[in-house]
């Protein structure tokens, strides 16, 4: 067992589960959509970006790639909510909601990238 | 299983050393952020309020990097200020963790050393002109890095000692010389000096140790079969090694001293020609050297007190070896055990009655003791000394020797003039076959014309592109005989100081051609002479209002103006 990779292993995981947390729900209702879920999982998603890098391996690279657009995508959703809440003072609407679920859609679907590329590689490990 | 990773380049460190420091950060932040929206304020007016996650990230950021704004937007109550206290060391504290990382990172000798790589390897793969590569900056290294890149030519150069790097980058050479510092016996470091780069002209091994040049030779002919490699070495065998896979020229100085200087016995014309011709310095006229015949004292039979050994006897002289060490050094029976540095052992070597001595040993102070020793006990002796360090040249020049062996110098000449004027080489390996009459011959012409100076060899290419006016000439019907070539382009009846000392066309070699020798297209003509002669030349073959004027003496009008009210073409 090496600690480093199921630190790294929790961290994608993680950063899936709660990308997935916050997804779940009505994508235009803002109370099936709670802050601390996004806030959450951008923390987690930029722990598990850190954690890949200087990996010099090919997958690594991949992985950085996939978490890196991971990150970004959350960002932009979190930019989004708070340029809508905080700098217009507006409450959230369904049509904002939307933007900004759809937007941690696609980070959840670069994080699933992520896990999948993590079982492929420990399974080509093993052989 | 996943390939083994190559070692990491300076970014991948980077990153991979920030690791640690920037999970501390976020998490620090993160930690933080979440004290402040879950911790409930007060308001003036005693009713609780919730900072949301924008201005507890806002509140952390300003916080963390200690500008400090205030407690936004109502001043915060007692648990807030608790959490404050604790966020602003979790998070000052991070960033110092991850600042000091980085400062300690750019002081690690590894990283810069890397970096430093990375950026070196950066600049030769984009070099766009071609260059050459030479492994080794020790003395032979240095001469041979400074005489390329005063004619012109781009280097690189590989070497391991950090000190002669950084000599390197503060050296002032006419044309930067690009450094790879690194060990040049391994493959992976010469590649990305640019081994296998398209544009590298050549590989010049100069290491004082023969494996490595050995090495060097092998990887260089394995990976880039085309190039031409130049090796030094100091060992015959070493010499055939690398002979025997193609290496396209192998300098063994001790060889070619010894070679050279048993020349000047049987012709000295041969000699001196042969030592302008090899020169690269332009340095004042030598004198040419008449060794004499008879006792010949030899000090320091090492490779080259060897070599220059078998030449003497070669040459009908009696030699007396002084070697401190003859038994390990293989010196012959009657040598005599000394240093020679001591009146004593040079009386007991018969001193007295000697021609000429050699200091060869490879201790400089040893060597001019033992001259001037010699000298004192017998004045009329022919001197002859080596030189093993640059820095000593003031000392020997001030001792007035016949002949002095620098070995750096010399493999520096040899590797110039193989790989920049190979038809200098062919002329000589022609010269050489020729007799004492016909050298003496050219050595007198050629001084006749350069008069105080050391004659310039160049080689003027009769083809289209270096020559354009020439071709267009003889397109025009002109035949051009190679003393109309030789005239001052002010005025043709005067000749220039050149002498032409042979013709190369196609595989046929012409010595020392006449005046009325009909030069053609393609021919490729070896001339020495004065640098100005040189110049001349080149504008008489590439500028037509010059040809014209060579070959029929008439002047072109060039002004279009005064062309016009003339009515001349």
């Amino acid at each position: 067992m090496n600690m480093e990779k199921v630190l790294f292993a929790f961290f994608i995981l993680l950063a899936l589960t709660l990308n997935f947390g916050f997804v779940l729900g009505d994508i235009d209702d803002p109370t099936h959509h709670h802050a601390a879920e996004l806030f959450a999982a951008l923390v987690v998603s930029l722990i598990a970006t850190v954690m890949k890098f200087g990996d010099r391996t090919p997958v690594g690279s991949v992985l950085l790639a996939s978490s890196l657009v991971a990150d970004l995508q959350l960002i932009a959703a979190a930019v989004v909510w708070a340029v809508v809440t905080v700098g217009m003072g507006d409450a959230l609407t369904p049509a904002v909601t939307t933007s900004i679920v759809s937007m941690s859609s696609g980070a959840l679907l670069a994080n699933i990238v992520s896990v999948v590329l993590l079982i492929l590689e420990t399974f080509v490990a093993r052989r | 299983m996943r390939p083994s990773p190559a070692p990491p380049g300076a970014y991948f460190l980077v990153l991979r050393r920030l690791r640690v420091p920037l999970i501390v950060l976020i998490t620090a932040y993160a930690v933080s952020i979440t004290g402040f929206v879950v911790i409930p304020g007060t308001r003036a007016d005693g009713t609780a309020w919730h900072m949301d996650f924008f201005h507890a990230f806002y509140f952390v950021s300003y916080m963390g990097s200690t500008i400090g704004f205030g407690e936004l937007p109502y001043p915060f109550n007692g648990a807030q200020r608790l959490w404050t206290l604790f966020s602003m060391y979790a998070t000052v504290i991070s960033w110092l963790y991850a600042i000091g990382t980085m400062i300690s990172l750019v002081q690690d000798r590894g990283f810069v050393q890397s970096i430093v790589r990375n950026r070196a390897t950066h600049r030769i793969g984009r070099l766009r002109e071609p260059f050459y590569l030479v492994c080794g900056y020790g003395e032979a290294g240095k001469v041979v890095t400074r005489f390329l890149s005063e004619i012109g030519e781009r280097v690189v150069v590989v070497e391991k000692n950090t000190e002669a790097i950084n000599e390197l980058t503060l050296g002032e050479l006419p044309i930067e010389a690009l450094a790879m510092q690194g060990d040049a016996a391994d493959p992976g470091v010469l590649k990305r000096a640019g081994l296998t780069h398209p544009l590298c002209k050549g590989v010049i091994a100069v290491i004082g140790d023969d494996q490595e040049n050995l090495k060097i030779a092998i990887t260089a002919k394995l990976l880039n079969r085309g190039l031409k490699v130049v090796g030094r070495v100091n060992e015959e065998d070493t010499a055939d090694n690398m002979r025997s896979f193609g290496t396209d020229h192998v300098v063994n100085p001790f060889n070619t001293f010894a070679w050279h200087f048993a020349l000047a016995f049987n012709s000295p014309g041969l000699h001196l020609l042969n030592d302008w011709l090899s020169q690269t310095d332009y340095q004042a006229l030598n004198e040419p050297v008449f060794p004499p015949r008879g006792r010949w004292i030899l000090c320091g039979y090492g490779r080259l007190g060897k070599a220059l050994h078998r030449k003497l006897l070669e040459q009908d002289n009696e030699v007396v070896v002084i070697e401190v060490n003859p038994k390990q050094a293989g010196a012959p029976a009657d040598a005599i055990t000394g240093r020679g540095t001591e009146a004593v052992t040079l009386r007991e070597a018969g001193i007295e009655d000697a021609v000429g001595i050699v200091a060869a040993t490879d201790h400089d102070a040893n060597n001019l003791s033992v001259i001037m020793t010699a000298k004192e006990l017998n004045a009329s002796l022919f001197t002859v000394a080596r030189q093993n360090q640059h820095r000593n040249a003031p000392l020997f020049e001030a001792a007035t020797l016949h002949s002095v062996f620098n070995q750096n110098f010399l493999i520096a000449n040899q590797i110039i003039n193989l790989l920049t004027t190979p038809l200098t080489n062919e002329f000589l390996r022609q010269a050489n076959k020729q007799d004492p009459e016909w050298a003496n011959e050219m050595v007198s012409r050629i001084s006749a014309t350069v008069e105080d100076n050391a004659p310039l060899s160049w080689v003027l290419d009769l083809n289209a592109v270096s020559a354009p006016a020439f071709v267009l000439a003889i397109h025009s019907g002109y035949e051009i005989r190679l003393g109309q070539l030789c005239r001052k382009p002010t005025d043709r009846k005067a000749k220039l100081a050149s002498v032409a000392l042979m013709i190369a066309r196609g595989d046929e070699l012409l010595l020392a051609p006449e005046d009325e020798t009909v030069v053609k297209f393609g021919d490729r003509i070896l001339f020495c002479g004065h640098r100005s002669a040189r110049n001349r030349m080149l504008s008489a073959v590439t500028s037509s209002d010059v040809m014209i004027y060579l070959l029929t003496g008439r002047h072109r009008i060039i002004s279009p103006v005064w062309r016009r009210l003339t009515g001349t073409r």
